[in-house]
């Protein structure tokens, strides 16, 4: 076995990979970008090295420098993760050459299965079933219609290349062909460099089952089982479950096909083996092999008890599979994974950045609540990877329990300072589609709108929660002197208010998401207990009173005379109010104009420029448009402008704050 | 803070009996004068909903709201006169005497805070005006309080002018105080939220400091109107005195703001920049830590009786009042109409002077001994006073009860201590001089609403003028109607009402408050060094 590895990534994954290498007494070697100097990856190796600034092209892509710290630090092998060089055959040639050994698929399997044309080739001779189709070289027009019809329509045009949605295109009918497939072409040429196209075959309800599958270096193949990853957004996975809800008879005749194709190239250590799913039909097709350990692997880990890291491990050290005989694979009760992001939404799921001001995770129970992630209270969510915080992964005897389980894991989840995606996944899971567990790839699409708007509040419901929110705001603002009771110790510095003959009153305004405006008035009774009123001066709480929760800490008490009710409260988060505006405090714009140019919100490139020197623009009309994340940023007039400077250029990489279009002053106004 | 062993301090006993009648009664019949009060208050402070909309079109606070915006979140603020200007215009009132005064927490330090009341008749000086801004700044000079003047308001109102202009305590000496309490380093800050025309415009002239809100505030000797009349000249507001002018050109104005907002933003930054001259903590080293009392401050309310024939229990009053209840008495056994001694209030050593009876030569005695004797330790003195003067009679005139008298009236006059006052029951006669009434400057007097102020009670006067005036009359129905008639006016003008209304008082304070009001002023006043003693000449 080895005795020292490198860990060739950052994020929750080295942490989990680092762990069972821990837990095997290997030791460990990190490698961290600068932007990552604090994160925990770096705290969990025995060792890390810094090995370039936080762009992964020149950090966590960068083979060479990885390889040197290997070399430096006399580790055996390299875990790769997933993601930044999983997957790269180059990168596994150099190992081999330096005879480092990769914990991961021989080079031959990752080139093969790296090519979407060439992999069906190969799954096509090896009988196992793939989409009907034309995956070869002729690239002519004509040619591709006739075969498109030979596969009958609708069909779906592909980049061979392709991945992440982009350079595919839907053909419903004949008619259309053309024009979809210069779309396609054109987009691959943009995205991939190469406007090789494939057709197939249209699966209209398709599920995204895929089947994990280990070989050893001595020819033994097993499956571990299939994962159900149906629940996606824009091809990306949101929720996954293991197993599926497929029958035993399928389960096998899919694992089958499986351990088939990775026998087809040769395939040792850990592969995931995706297939479209025809819910119509119960036909499955092959479609990709991830020749890496997948995101979504701890759910297969739950449902098995295995701990698959430490399999590749094995593997690569070439020992034999763990467990030999297929049988003798377990599979107990079901397993959820959520995968938990900072983004946004109810605002077209826009990534965010930023500090991680409040981290509450839920209690990590053995063998039903597993946590997976990189993050800590505190530490920052860079624009440069991936905003993943954490993989939630519940275990339950039954789906329905998972579920539950999964419900009040996320429903103990508490992040605050960015947004996240964690109420969103409560309502997936609140779905009545969701639970009977019959959906496909369009699940989320489809029930958009349930899943992201929020049943309207009843007036007292909604008046309730803004005095809450009121209340618990002006509560902590001198909790440090409450806490200290001083008002017996010197009757200035009581901080409760104190009137005399009259309660002090107070205007508040609470800013509910973009804009909305809520005024309130709060009326100190005593230290310890207010009145809340609303704008026309009615009372909506009375003698509230606030106390802390001592059960769950990120709640907080409010009793009045006739009710207690329970309050979300952790410091500057609660509910859907994110803001609270003191007017006392307010500073007005008074006579400063609008800003006259536009920043970039984050480091990126310029896509477009919509706007000429000159040009006026009106407001909401587009003036720029930048890319980061793999997210296009349209800039638009926040009020009519004349354009006096463009300080960009498209294509050219712009910092976060950087001026990019600068406007004619505005005239006073009067 | 130093650690004393207060062990040996007598723990005062609950000295009344919750379950009494006499309590019970009395509780209600304090809770019928509480509710009266709050009323009157509500009414005190009522502004016309009419104005309100004015106001939030014109984008301005009203006078209680700035100063909330002002002081630090949380803080007390101690508002003094709250009644003043009370039926002061026949039926009607003049609204807190048509200025808010009062002590709060602005960065951790207490300032006094002068803001015009913009609401009723743009803010006018009425006479009582002027004599509430004047008490307001008398304090803020006693106490070394910085000064704070939220400016909105039209100058003197007119139709009284002989009453507002011309003496001694009228306008000018706004001014004048302005200036001796620059002078002693009391920094006087201005913040001008609306007009400020002709005297009105010293107000910020004469501060150390001075804020404008931007097309809100003006400052100018003459206004437009004045001015096209004078001279013909044709201007605008604000190019003849808006916070641009001053600002920019005049220098009248040293900083201008966008808003009422910033303009308490920058307020509170220039005060956190005013250094830290203050005598509080030479005076604090006599501190000790401070301990609730042992008894609910709620029970005053049945303790101190509405109907003043009956005697307080002053050491029911004291154990709700003190530290720990704890109360070191001096000459328990000699001239027990007057109850002296020591105790802590939040921690600050005070010495007591509560009256339990009518004065006598023994008890004025003592009085004039404790008040010298705290004068000497420099220990601040609290008045409690329920009392109906001192003994007459030919057995106490022949003892010399007039001059025993005297030298307590003296020993207070000369006190250079903190004095502070609150009269809890009867304030009668000659009994309100030595027990340190308004003429003997108490940093800080307050009234209980049940309280009485007169020269002598209405019944003892009816009794008095109809004997002057009825010599050898027969007609009992005459002199009974007399009786009424004087009874009628003197429970007018004795009332606690009458009183703050005039100003005779700091304002009228609810029993439960006592402590914490009395708590607020003893340290405000701490803000000053104490001077040293001398006292004049005492008849032996």
């Amino acid at each position: 076995m080895f005795k020292k590895i490198l860990i060739a990534n950052r994020g929750e994954i080295a942490c989990r990979v680092a762990q069972t290498a821990k837990r095997l007494g290997i030791q460990t070697v990190g490698v961290y970008s600068e932007a990552d100097k604090h994160a925990k990856h770096v705290q969990v190796m025995d060792e890390a090295y810094l090995i370039g600034p936080p762009q992964p092209q020149q950090s966590y892509l960068r083979a060479e420098r990885i390889i040197e710290v290997a070399h430096k630090t006399k580790a055996q092998a390299v875990h790769p993760g997933y993601g930044f060089l999983s997957e790269n055959a180059k990168f596994v040639d150099q190992l081999e050459k330096d005879n480092i050994t990769f914990i991961g698929p021989p080079t031959k399997a990752i080139r093969s299965m790296g090519s979407k044309a060439e992999s069906k080739n190969i799954m096509s001779k090896a009988n196992v079933p793939i989409v009907p189709g034309y995956h070869g070289d002729n690239q002519d027009p004509d040619f591709l219609l006739a075969e498109s019809k030979k596969i009958g329509f609708p069909v779906m045009v592909k980049a061979s290349l392709g991945g992440g949605g982009k350079g595919m295109r839907i053909v419903l009918n004949e008619g259309e062909f053309k024009d979809q497939l210069d779309a396609a072409k054109r987009e691959a040429m943009k995205g991939f460099n190469d406007d090789h196209c494939i057709i197939e075959k249209y699966i209209g309800k398709p599920r995204h089952i895929e089947v994990q599958v280990f070989g050893d270096k001595h020819g033994n193949y097993v499956y571990l089982n299939e994962r159900d990853c149906s629940v996606q957004r824009r091809h990306q996975k949101v929720i996954e479950e293991a197993p599926s809800q497929i029958s035993p008879q399928i389960r096998k005749s899919i694992g089958e096909a499986a351990v088939q194709a990775a026998r087809a190239v040769g395939y040792f250590n850990a592969g995931t083996v995706e297939f479209i799913f025809d819910t119509e039909t119960d036909q499955f097709y092959f479609m990709e092999m991830n020749t890496r350990l997948q995101v979504e692997h701890p759910v297969t880990e739950m449902v098995t008890g295995l701990d698959l890291v430490e399999w590749q491990l094995k593997i690569a050290g070439g020992f034999h599979l763990p467990i030999v005989e297929q049988s003798k694979i377990p599979l107990i009760g079901h397993a959820l994974e959520a995968r938990v992001y900072a983004e946004d939404p109810e605002n077209g799921f826009l990534p965010g950045s930023g500090l991680i001001k409040i981290l509450r995770e839920p209690k990590r129970q053995e063998g039903k609540v597993r946590i997976d992630t990189g993050i800590r209270e505190g530490d920052q969510i860079s624009t440069f990877y991936d905003p993943m915080i954490s993989k939630l992964i519940v275990w339950g005897e039954t789906r329905q329990e998972a579920i539950d389980r999964l419900y009040q894991s996320l429903e103990d989840y508490k992040v605050i300072g960015l947004p996240t995606n964690i109420k969103f996944m409560k309502r997936v899971l609140l779905n009545s589609t969701f639970k009977t567990g019959v959906f496909d790839t369009s699940f989320i699409a489809q029930n958009e709108k349930e899943l992201l708007g929020d049943r309207p509040l009843t007036d007292l419901e909604k008046n309730k929660q803004l005095a809450s929110v009121a209340l618990v705001n002006v509560w902590f603002e001198n909790e440090t002197n409450r806490f200290q009771r001083l008002s017996h110790v010197d009757p200035w510095k009581s901080y409760d208010n104190f009137r005399v003959n009259n309660v002090a009153r107070r205007d508040l305004k609470l800013t509910e998401g973009e804009g909305k405006e809520h005024h309130l008035k709060i009326e100190y009774l005593t230290e310890n207990k207010f009145n809340v009123l609303n704008d026309k001066d009615e009372y909506i709480l009375k003698n509230a009173e606030v106390i802390l929760n001592q059960e769950r800490e990120e709640e907080i008490l409010i009793r009045t005379d006739s009710e207690q009710f329970r309050v979300p409260y952790l410091r500057d988060n609660l509910g859907e109010l994110k803001k609270k505006e003191i007017l006392e405090s307010e500073l007005g714009e008074g006579d400063i104009a609008k800003a006259d140019f536009v920043k970039s919100p984050m480091p990126g490139t310029v896509v477009k420029i919509y706007c000429k020197i000159g040009q006026e623009v009106k407001k909401n009309e587009p003036l720029i448009s930048v890319e980061s994340m793999k997210m296009e940023f349209l800039i638009k007039a926040t009020h009519d402008v004349k354009v006096k400077e463009i300080r960009t250029q498209e294509a050219k990489f712009v910092q976060m704050g950087e001026q990019l279009i600068i406007f004619e002053k505005q005239e006073e106004t009067k | 803070m130093p650690e004393l062993d207060r062990s040996f301090m007598k723990v005062l006993g609950p000295e009344c009996d919750t379950q009494s009648d006499f309590y019970k009664q009395n509780y209600e019949a304090m809770q019928k004068v509480n509710d009266e009060l709050d009323t009157i208050t509500k009414q005190m402070m009522h502004i016309d909903d009419k104005y309100k909309e004015i106001a939030k079109k014109r984008d301005k606070k009203q006078a209680r709201e700035r100063i909330n915006a002002i002081i630090d979140h949380g803080s007390p603020f101690l508002e003094l006169s709250q009644l003043a200007g009370y039926k002061q215009l026949g039926e009607d009132s003049i609204p807190s005497a048509n200025v808010v005064t009062g002590i709060g927490m602005v960065n951790g330090r207490q300032c006094m805070i002068i803001s015009n009341n913009h609401a009723f008749r743009a803010g006018t000086y009425f006479p009582l005006t002027v004599k509430k801004h004047i008490r307001a700044q008398e304090i803020a000079e006693e106490n070394n309080l910085p000064c704070v003047y939220l400016v909105d308001s039209g100058g003197a109102y007119l139709p009284e002018q002989d009453d507002v202009f011309p003496d001694k305590n009228h306008f000018g000496r706004i001014f004048f105080n302005q200036a001796r309490m620059s002078s002693k380093g009391i920094p006087q800050l201005a913040i001008v939220l609306g007009s400020c025309t002709a005297g009105g415009a010293y107000i910020p002239s004469m501060s150390d400091e001075v804020i404008m809100v931007h097309k809100k505030g003006t400052v100018f000797l003459g206004g437009p109107p004045l001015v096209q009349a004078a001279t013909g000249e044709i201007v605008t507001d604000e190019d003849l005195g808006g916070a641009t002018l001053h600002s920019e050109q005049s220098g009248v104005s040293d900083h201008i703001a966008y808003n009422e907002a910033h303009a308490f933003q920058l307020a509170r930054s220039i005060l956190s920049n005013i250094g830290t001259k203050s005598y509080y903590l030479d005076n604090s080293h006599n501190r000790i830590a401070p301990e609730e009392p042992l008894y609910s401050q709620d029970e005053l309310n049945g303790i101190i009786s509405v109907d003043h024939k009956r005697n307080i229990s002053m050491k029911g009053v004291l154990g709700r009042v003190l530290d720990g209840s704890r109360f070191h008495e001096f000459k328990e056994r000699y001239g027990s109409s007057l109850l002296t001694g020591f105790g802590h209030l939040y921690g600050h050593p005070v010495g007591i002077v509560a009256n339990q009876g009518v004065l006598f030569s023994e008890s004025a005695q003592k009085g004039a001994h404790f008040v010298q004797m705290c004068s000497q330790r420099k220990i601040p003195l609290l008045f409690l006073q329920n009392i109906t003067g001192f003994m007459v009679g030919k057995k106490f005139e022949s003892e010399g009860i007039a001059k025993h008298g005297a030298k307590m009236v003296s020993a207070v006059a000369n006190a250079n201590v903190p004095k502070i006052t609150a009269v809890l029951g009867a304030s009668y006669g000659a009994g309100n001089y030595g027990m340190c009434g308004r003429a003997y400057s108490p940093r800080f007097m307050y009234m209980l609403p049940s309280a009485k102020i007169s020269v002598m009670g209405g019944q003892q006067a009816s009794e008095v003028l109809s004997l002057v005036r009825f010599r050898g009359e027969k007609d009992q129905d005459k002199i009974n109607k007399y009786k009424g008639e004087i009874q009628q006016q003197y429970d007018k003008q004795g009332s606690a009402y009458y009183s703050t209304g005039k100003l005779w008082d700091d304002g009228i304070v609810k029993a439960a408050d006592l402590r914490r009001v009395l708590g607020m002023s003893l340290a405000a006043s701490l803000n000053q060094k104490i001077e040293d003693t001398n006292a004049g000449v005492f008849r032996f």
